[in-house]
């Protein structure tokens, strides 16, 4: 196996360690942390941003990290096919980078929210998720206080058609309701896709879900799939 | 320039200390030198009235690697780890600015710990408010709580557990308490002690502003309130987080000999506590000093509180290589002195000499104050109501609010037992991946230590109704709950920390609150074997005269060799159900007088420490050997409660077979609702309890059979027969989801 996994550390990131972990120790691939001032990403076979406030979250969630040295090189890497992961704080910088259409907007209850949630998974033909099926139900923790998913009719329509939407808040049983939206998403989408297939970003946190002691395992088989990207550097 | 008379009373110095001042000084100070006095001398940092009474604490034990006294306590919890923690009030200004207050509470105790070269891995905090129904007071609830999540949660440390009460002593003087446990090897622990002379004073972090002057000394007088919002303290967690990562990257090296965050008293007080500490004096110029304001003055910039700052004594050598480290983390080190061998602590501004007193006057000569205590009489006579004049409970089980049942639902929704969801789902708790058992899930917090078996269980606790009643065997009752949390998910208690919140101590009745709970506390201490390793005292917690229920807070921590092996509050279908511990319960003091009958009255529940470390032990043992997975501590609201909110965490019933009364008071709100310590109750497969309960025989501990976990219902024959779905939604109803 060659190639190594990319995680991206912007002034302010705080679960850059936990997805350095979860990469390293529970999934067992080399894994380096990125400086946000690197320009280069020689040799990653994928890329993730991981959580937390970068630059504080000033100005609004991931607007200050779109513009920090090392996303230029995360764009022509997206560009080029490779597999590119933003999780909470990372998937609302791709959303303002513009390589994730839509926006997170501040939780309908304007709080703070940190719970476990239940995601069913519906299109599937992004490079991380080779190991779930669509209509599976995971369940992983989130952590957030602008996590509510929006984008415009139209473009909410598009991802839709182009299954683009990969998963949305549900209950146990993989069913939607009011309550099973923590946040206010629109159509309680949690994770989209990007056209290609190779960018993800979701809001729930998979690299916090790796050990039954934890909590639960279930982050472990969306991070997985990098074993199938891994030997394919970008 | 001279100092007029009674100038010293502006920072809050008594004209016979004042002349003790002059008398040690030998001179009248420089109107600096008496403010910097009055920061020190403050009770806030000079501990005045409680370091007499702290003496009596137990602070040793084999492993104990820092007792008080240093920035944090240190414990060792085996394979070469040191936990690091602490507790800190911020009661002062969070009752003037609750989101702020708050923060810098959390951001101040986080200093605390990465100081000592610990990584922060958990916070957690104990609470005190006014009741609800004032909307003060869920405003003062909204923003601390927001507050604490704002600061924790940027900074990426989960905050996984706590506590919170409220009572009418607390309107208008919240009690807002933040600890903070980090985690390093035994080899990287970090002291504050200045040495080396010649060695270079470098200030980093934030720049230094006018905010929080004279903090220490505004927090050590009567009504807060009456002082101006300016000294409020603003925090900026995203710059701590920057410092937090710059420090411990610093510490890796062999650069930086001492590290003193800037709480209190700001530059002042770390100046001269990292001299003092080390006995080595220490010259510095505030014209070095960055600003982030014009025309400070060297008093200004002396005392000023402003947040995220550091100060560190590095090796000549090493300064470029520390500001190169510094700078990496997109902040700057400002070189503003050296450390000097005279031991005096030397202020310039600009080469002009501005304060010069040796570091020793502002720490070993304050005044420390032993008083007469006198208990008030309203407290005497609250203690000794007659509590068999209260009606007891009717005897029958129609389902309305005079039976047992009707009772059982009307406490779950008390604020002080109800769910605390809608506060703990605001705090980031699963940060780091390392929560075992999180908040709602057992009675402590459990998190798995990295690169090891074991795992650490932390707990804080304290029921402030009990220390009102009789501060002596409340504060005993704090340290055996706290440590009872952590038995019951497995732990082994270690040590303590705690934070004593108590009223002015210029008055007898205050004075007695304080030395009553520093004996009663040293007293349990000594017999659970958990020293105290750290502290905090916030006293002249008072409005109006009125002053707070006394609270010494315990935050415990404990050890699980395997956390594989922890215990939560849920048990199993079928699960038989036993009550460990055969402690009679008691309505002194109970939630149930308080929530039933409106009385703050009777004595709290008699506490045998003895038995106590026998339950604790046992159910302990236990859970470590993988025998127990569910216990659960019968706290406020007694044995009905603690069983309705394990059928809660469970979503599971419970029959009880046996007639709970007659086996535990000839009352039946006492035999329900009636509180004692000591009992635990523990459930599991029949084959484990079966052993347990062979284990348990001839240990002098009392263990019975309740009854078996399954259905939906809590159902004990002839008393209770509710849904859980309906206790749920009681325990749900007694804290409001938004308190906006």
């Amino acid at each position: 196996m060659s190639g190594w996994v990319a995680v991206l550390s912007f002034p302010g990131s705080n679960g850059d360690r936990d997805a350095l972990s979860a990469f390293r120790d529970d999934v067992g691939v080399e894994a380096r942390l990125v400086d946000h001032r690197e320009t280069a990403l020689e040799g990653a076979s994928a890329v993730v941003l991981p959580g937390g406030f970068s630059y504080g979250d000033h100005l609004r969630c991931g607007a200050i990290a779109r513009f920090a040295p090392v996303m230029a090189s995360v764009r022509s890497f997206a560009n080029r096919g490779g597999p590119v992961l933003g999780i909470c704080n990372g998937f609302q910088i791709l959303t303002e980078a513009h390589l994730l259409p839509g926006a997170l907007l501040r939780n309908r209850t304007l709080q703070f929210h940190c719970h476990w949630t239940h995601l069913r998974f519906e299109g599937c033909d992004n490079a991380w998720l080779s190991n779930i099926q669509p209509g599976e139900v995971l369940r992983l923790p989130v952590a957030h206080g602008d996590g509510a998913f929006f984008a415009d009719l139209e473009t909410l329509d598009r991802l839709e058609a182009n299954g683009q939407v990969i998963a949305r808040y549900c209950d146990v049983d993989g069913r939607l309701s009011p309550t099973s939206n923590p946040n206010g998403s629109s159509r309680a989408i949690a994770a989209i896709s990007n056209e290609d297939g190779n960018v993800l970003g979701l809001m729930p946190h998979p690299e916090r879900a790796t050990s039954p002691l934890i909590g639960g395992d279930d982050g472990l088989r969306l991070l997985r799939s990098v074993l199938d990207v891994l030997a394919v550097p970008v | 320039m001279a100092i007029a008379p009674g100038q010293w009373r502006e920072v809050a110095l008594s004209d016979d200390e004042y002349r003790l001042l002059v008398d040690v000084l030998g001179r009248e100070p420089t109107p600096l030198e008496l403010g910097m006095f009055g920061a020190m001398w403050s009770e806030h940092c000079g501990y005045k009235h409680s370091r007499p009474l702290l003496s009596q604490l137990p602070t040793e034990a084999q492993w104990v690697l820092e007792g008080p006294g240093e920035n944090a306590g240190a414990i060792d919890v085996g394979d070469g780890l040191a936990v690091v923690f602490k507790v800190e009030s911020h009661n002062h200004p969070s009752a003037v600015e609750p989101y702020e207050g708050a923060a810098t509470g959390v951001g101040g105790i986080v200093r605390d710990i990465f100081t000592m070269g610990a990584r922060p891995i958990a916070l957690l905090n104990s609470l005190r408010f006014g009741p609800l129904d004032l909307p003060r007071n869920r405003y003062l609830l909204d923003n601390v709580v927001g507050g604490i999540g704002g600061y924790g949660n940027c900074l990426g440390i989960p905050t996984v557990g706590g506590e919170v009460f409220f009572d009418p002593s607390f309107n208008g003087n919240p009690l807002v308490n933040a600890m903070c446990i980090g985690v390093t090897e035994h080899g990287a622990l970090m002291r504050a002690r200045a040495s080396g002379p010649g060695n270079v004073i470098m200030l980093v972090g934030a720049d230094t502003g006018r905010d929080g002057l004279h903090g220490a000394t505004f927090a050590s007088v009567d009504d807060p309130t009456a002082s101006h919002r300016g000294v409020i303290q603003v925090g900026n967690p995203f710059l701590e987080k920057l410092l937090l990562e710059a420090c411990l990257e610093l510490l890796q090296g062999d650069d930086v000999v001492a590290m003193q965050d800037l709480g209190a008293a700001g530059l002042t007080s770390s100046v001269v506590e990292c001299a003092s500490r080390g006995g080595v004096g220490a010259e510095i110029d505030v014209a070095l000093v960055p600003r982030r304001e014009t025309g400070m003055s060297a008093y200004e910039v002396m005392l000023s509180e402003s947040q995220e700052r550091m100060l560190l004594v590095v090796r000549p050598e090493g300064a470029a290589r520390v500001r190169s480290v510094v700078e990496r983390w997109s902040l700057h080190a400002s070189q503003i002195g050296q450390v000097t061998d005279d031991g005096v602590v030397r202020v310039l501004d600009g080469g002009t000499i501005v304060a010069e007193v040796p570091a020793g006057l502002f720490t070993d000569c304050c005044p420390t104050y032993v008083r007469e205590g006198a208990e008030a009489l309203e407290a005497t006579a609250r203690r000794s109501l007659d509590l068999t004049t209260i009606p007891d409970l009717p005897g029958d089980a129609e389902a309305d609010s005079q039976s047992v049942a009707g009772c059982l639902l009307h406490l779950l929704a008390s604020p002080n037992i109800a769910s605390r969801r809608s506060i703990y789902e605001r705090y980031d708790h699963t940060i780091l991946a390392n929560t075992v058992v999180a908040p709602g899930v057992g009675d402590a917090a459990v998190l798995r230590l990295r690169g090891t078996g074991r795992g650490i269980a932390a707990a804080i606790d304290c029921n402030s109704r009990y220390c009102a009643l009789d501060p002596y065997l409340g504060a005993m009752h704090a340290v055996a709950e706290a440590s009872r949390n952590l038995v019951c998910v497995g732990a082994k208690p270690l040590a303590i920390t705690n934070c004593l919140n108590f009223g002015n101590p210029e008055r007898p009745s205050g004075y007695f609150q304080l030395s009553q709970a520093v004996a009663g506390m040293a007293a349990a201490c000594r017999a659970l074997d958990v020293p105290v390793v750290s502290g905090n005292v916030s006293l002249y917690n008072e409005t109006g005269e009125i002053p707070v229920m006394p609270t010494p807070a315990v935050g415990a921590v404990g050890v699980l060799e395997d956390v594989r092996n922890h215990a939560s509050l849920r048990w199993h279908d079928g699960d038989v159900v036993v009550l460990v511990g055969g402690a009679a319960p008691s309505l002194g003091g109970s939630e149930y007088l308080s929530r039933r009958h409106g009385l703050t009255a009777g004595s709290p529940p008699p506490l045998d420490l003895e038995q106590e470390l026998l339950v604790q032990r046992t159910v302990q043992g236990a859970v470590e050997a993988g025998l127990i997975r569910t216990a659960h501590d019968c706290g406020l609201g007694g044995l009905a409660v603690a069983l309705a909110e394990m059928a809660i965490a469970s979503g599971i019933g419970v029959s009880i077979d046996i007639d709970v009364p007659a086996g535990q008071s000839n009352r039946r709100d006492e035999a329900w609702f009636g509180e004692a310590p000591g009992r635990i109750l523990v459930a599991g497969a029949e084959k484990d309890i079966q052993t347990f309960l062979a284990l348990v025989e001839g240990k002098r501990v009392t263990a019975t059979r309740l009854g078996t976990a399954g259905g939906s219902r809590l159902a004990a024959p002839g008393w209770i027969d509710v849904e859980v779905a309906e206790l749920a939604a009681a325990h749900t109803s007694g804290l409001p989801g938004s308190t906006q």
